[in-house]
């Protein structure tokens, strides 16, 4: 198989696999806030309502594709395929276990970090180019936290690559095969620094507790306020998606990816990756918003000097004990 | 013509179009800065087909991703509309850019004529070169007095920056 | 550079999700025959839009969005030297800790004038 079938048959595999992952999650979501809240959730559709995705996808694309007037037409029907494709497309380098990996780049977290980094121009050109005050402040907010996140984002992605001394995520994960996860050991570094990457990405991904440019209590619906149909169908997707391989990158750079005992590879990926994309859902119904000012302080005044300092002290690590010490 | 020929032309005839776009477009700011996302990118991307696969990642981070966003808060900020420029100070300006545009263009066909690029085919590097090991290796060996100014100069740009935006936020 | 070229065929998969998306959209898609004013007006709560969206921004958007690039580019430094502290050691780290150290001052002098407040 050439390079490009290679990647290509493995990204319809594993690009399938996602999006269907991350529609059922949306059941998954609302029946597991309704328990929270003590309702019922979707019931009348199929069984425990799990058809009602199927009902809302079909009703979702029957739906006029409604473009305001005042929008920027060519621009606001642009926005929304450019979230899924610069989201999906860090998806790329994760591998999901020894074999299953569409592309296995030598800088790829550099990759994961450049590319999940474009992801802001098109959610602030979806916001901007609506012409409505809500979607643009939406917009604004969403770009300046995604920004601001990214710095201790990045930082924190560093510490297993200098404790790995490799960008390759296999060569990451087969570090911690051999020795421990990240997370584990070094004591104190790995951990913390899964806490900021963990933080840092529900950040990026405006999920609560950062929801704070789509508030609906005074943002309307932030940046998808004008938007209707399958392009609002996209950027939800698309915010589904991002923190579903957020969970995935997490899983293979701080808990060892494919490592573990009695079951193949790919299935503890796969466990993990959904341990942690559920601990999103958990940490969305149990906590509230934060202001900009507390979101922005908790960014430059404790995350970035801490990653800063945790980057450091693994490569003092790295250099007294050696890699996979 | 081989895939990595017409996907050189492809991205390079991108770049092209899309910072002509950034220049000529006096109608919206913003359409201006979205078009040098453009070409930031097919930028990285001819990094790629080079296999300068460190400059292509740092190019769409670095460019791409965060001084793109600087220039989007920038027009934000200043909020600048076709109005602010009047016609015949914007043909004045158009024409000073094509001026220096072909001055530019001259130069470059003179350097080509000098020293033709094409005239011998590039000698191979070494395995590994460009890679994340020697850059690393080089930048904090032989040029590391470098990379400590550079650190002097990020400061200095922080403090100026904090100096010249905090007198528009009082 | 194979993997490279594997990576552009995920990425052109990633392409095709979202248009496939939007053209199975578009075939199921009903469209109203009349389309009114009142239809495609921008949304504001139901009153009638004041003025338009495209506003001027605050500067502290701006002043985030330069110590971001500051930062960024302080990260692009990191990564090379990240992947460098086996072969060069100690003398590196000390090396980092300088150009950290300097940088963090920018970032303390950041702080005390408040430019990293969201007042």
């Amino acid at each position: 198989m050439t390079p490009l079938m290679h990647g290509f048959v493995w990204g319809l595999v594993i690009a399938t696999v996602l999006v269907t992952i991350a529609v059922l999650s949306i059941w998954f979501e609302r029946k597991f806030s309704a328990r929270m809240q003590s309702r019922l959730g979707p019931t009348l559709v199929g069984p425990a309502g799990i058809l009602q995705l199927v009902a809302d996808a079909l009703k979702m694309m029957q739906k006029e594709d409604l473009i305001p007037e005042k929008a920027d037409s060519i621009l606001f029907r642009l926005a929304p395929p450019f979230t899924v494709l610069f989201t999906l497309s860090v998806a790329a380098v994760i591998p999901f276990s020894e074999n299953v990996l569409a592309a296995d780049l030598d800088i790829g977290v550099l990759f994961m970090l450049a590319v999940g980094g474009l992801v802001v121009f098109p959610v602030w050109i979806a916001g901007w180019s609506s012409n409505n005050k809500y979607a643009l402040l939406g917009a604004m907010r969403a770009v300046a936290q995604g920004i601001a996140y990214e710095i201790p984002l990045v930082l924190s992605a560093m510490v297993p690559v200098v404790l790995a001394q490799s960008m390759r995520f296999s060569d990451i994960i087969s570090v911690q095969a051999e020795t421990h996860w990240f997370v584990i050991w070094p004591l104190g570094p790995g951990l913390i620094a899964f806490v900021i990457f963990f933080i840092c990405s529900l950040a990026e991904a405006n999920r609560i507790p950062f929801d704070i440019p789509e508030a609906e209590s005074e943002l309307v619906a932030g940046v998808t306020t004008e938007y209707a149909g399958m392009r609002f169908g996209l950027l939800q997707m698309a915010e589904y998606l991002h923190t579903l391989i957020a969970s995935a990158v997490a899983a293979a750079i701080f808990f060892g990816g494919w490592d573990g005992p009695f079951a193949p590879g790919l299935h503890w990926m796969v466990l993990k990756t959904l341990a942690l994309f559920f601990t999103i859902f958990w940490i969305r119904w149990s906590l509230v918003r934060f202001r900009s000012d507390q979101l922005m302080a908790l960014c430059w005044k404790y995350l970035l000097p801490l990653s800063l300092l945790l980057v450091m002290v693994a490569a003092l690590f790295v250099h007294y004990c050696g890699v996979g010490a | 013509m081989t895939a990595e020929t017409i996907l050189f032309y492809l991205f390079g005839g991108l770049a092209v179009i899309s910072a002509l776009g950034m220049v000529l477009n006096t109608r919206n700011t913003v359409a201006s800065v979205l078009s040098l996302v453009v070409t930031m990118v097919s930028l990285g991307a001819v990094y790629l087909l080079l296999e300068a696969y460190l400059v292509a990642a740092f190019q769409i981070m670095v460019y791409g991703g965060a001084i793109v966003v600087l220039f989007l808060f920038v027009v934000m900020l200043l909020n600048l509309s076709t109005d602010e420029f009047p016609p015949s100070k914007q043909r004045l300006i158009k024409s000073a850019f094509v001026i220096a545009g072909v001055a530019i263009l001259a130069q470059i066909l003179i350097a080509l004529g000098h020293d033709p690029l094409f005239a011998t085919p590039p000698e191979a590097v070494p395995e590994g070169y460009g890679g994340y090991r020697q850059v690393g290796i080089l930048l904090y060996t032989d040029y590391v007095l470098l990379v400590e100014m550079a650190s002097l100069l990020l400061l200095a740009a922080i403090v100026g920056a904090l100096i010249l935006a905090k007198r528009k936020i009082d | 550079m194979d993997q490279w070229v594997a990576a552009a065929g995920f990425v052109a998969v990633a392409i095709i999700v979202p248009v496939s998306m939007l053209v199975g959209a578009k075939l199921l898609a009903v469209t109203a025959k009349s389309s009114s004013k009142l239809k495609t007006m921008t949304y504001e709560c139901g009153e009638e839009p004041e003025g338009g969206a495209w506003l001027q921004f605050h500067p502290r958007y701006y002043l985030v969005a330069l110590i971001f690039v500051l930062f960024d580019i302080e990260a692009v430094f990191l990564f090379p030297w990240a992947l460098a502290i086996e072969e060069l050691g100690g003398l590196a780290i000390v090396d980092m800790l300088i150009f950290v150290l300097v940088l963090l001052l920018g970032w303390g002098y950041a702080l005390r004038k408040g430019a990293l407040k969201w007042q």
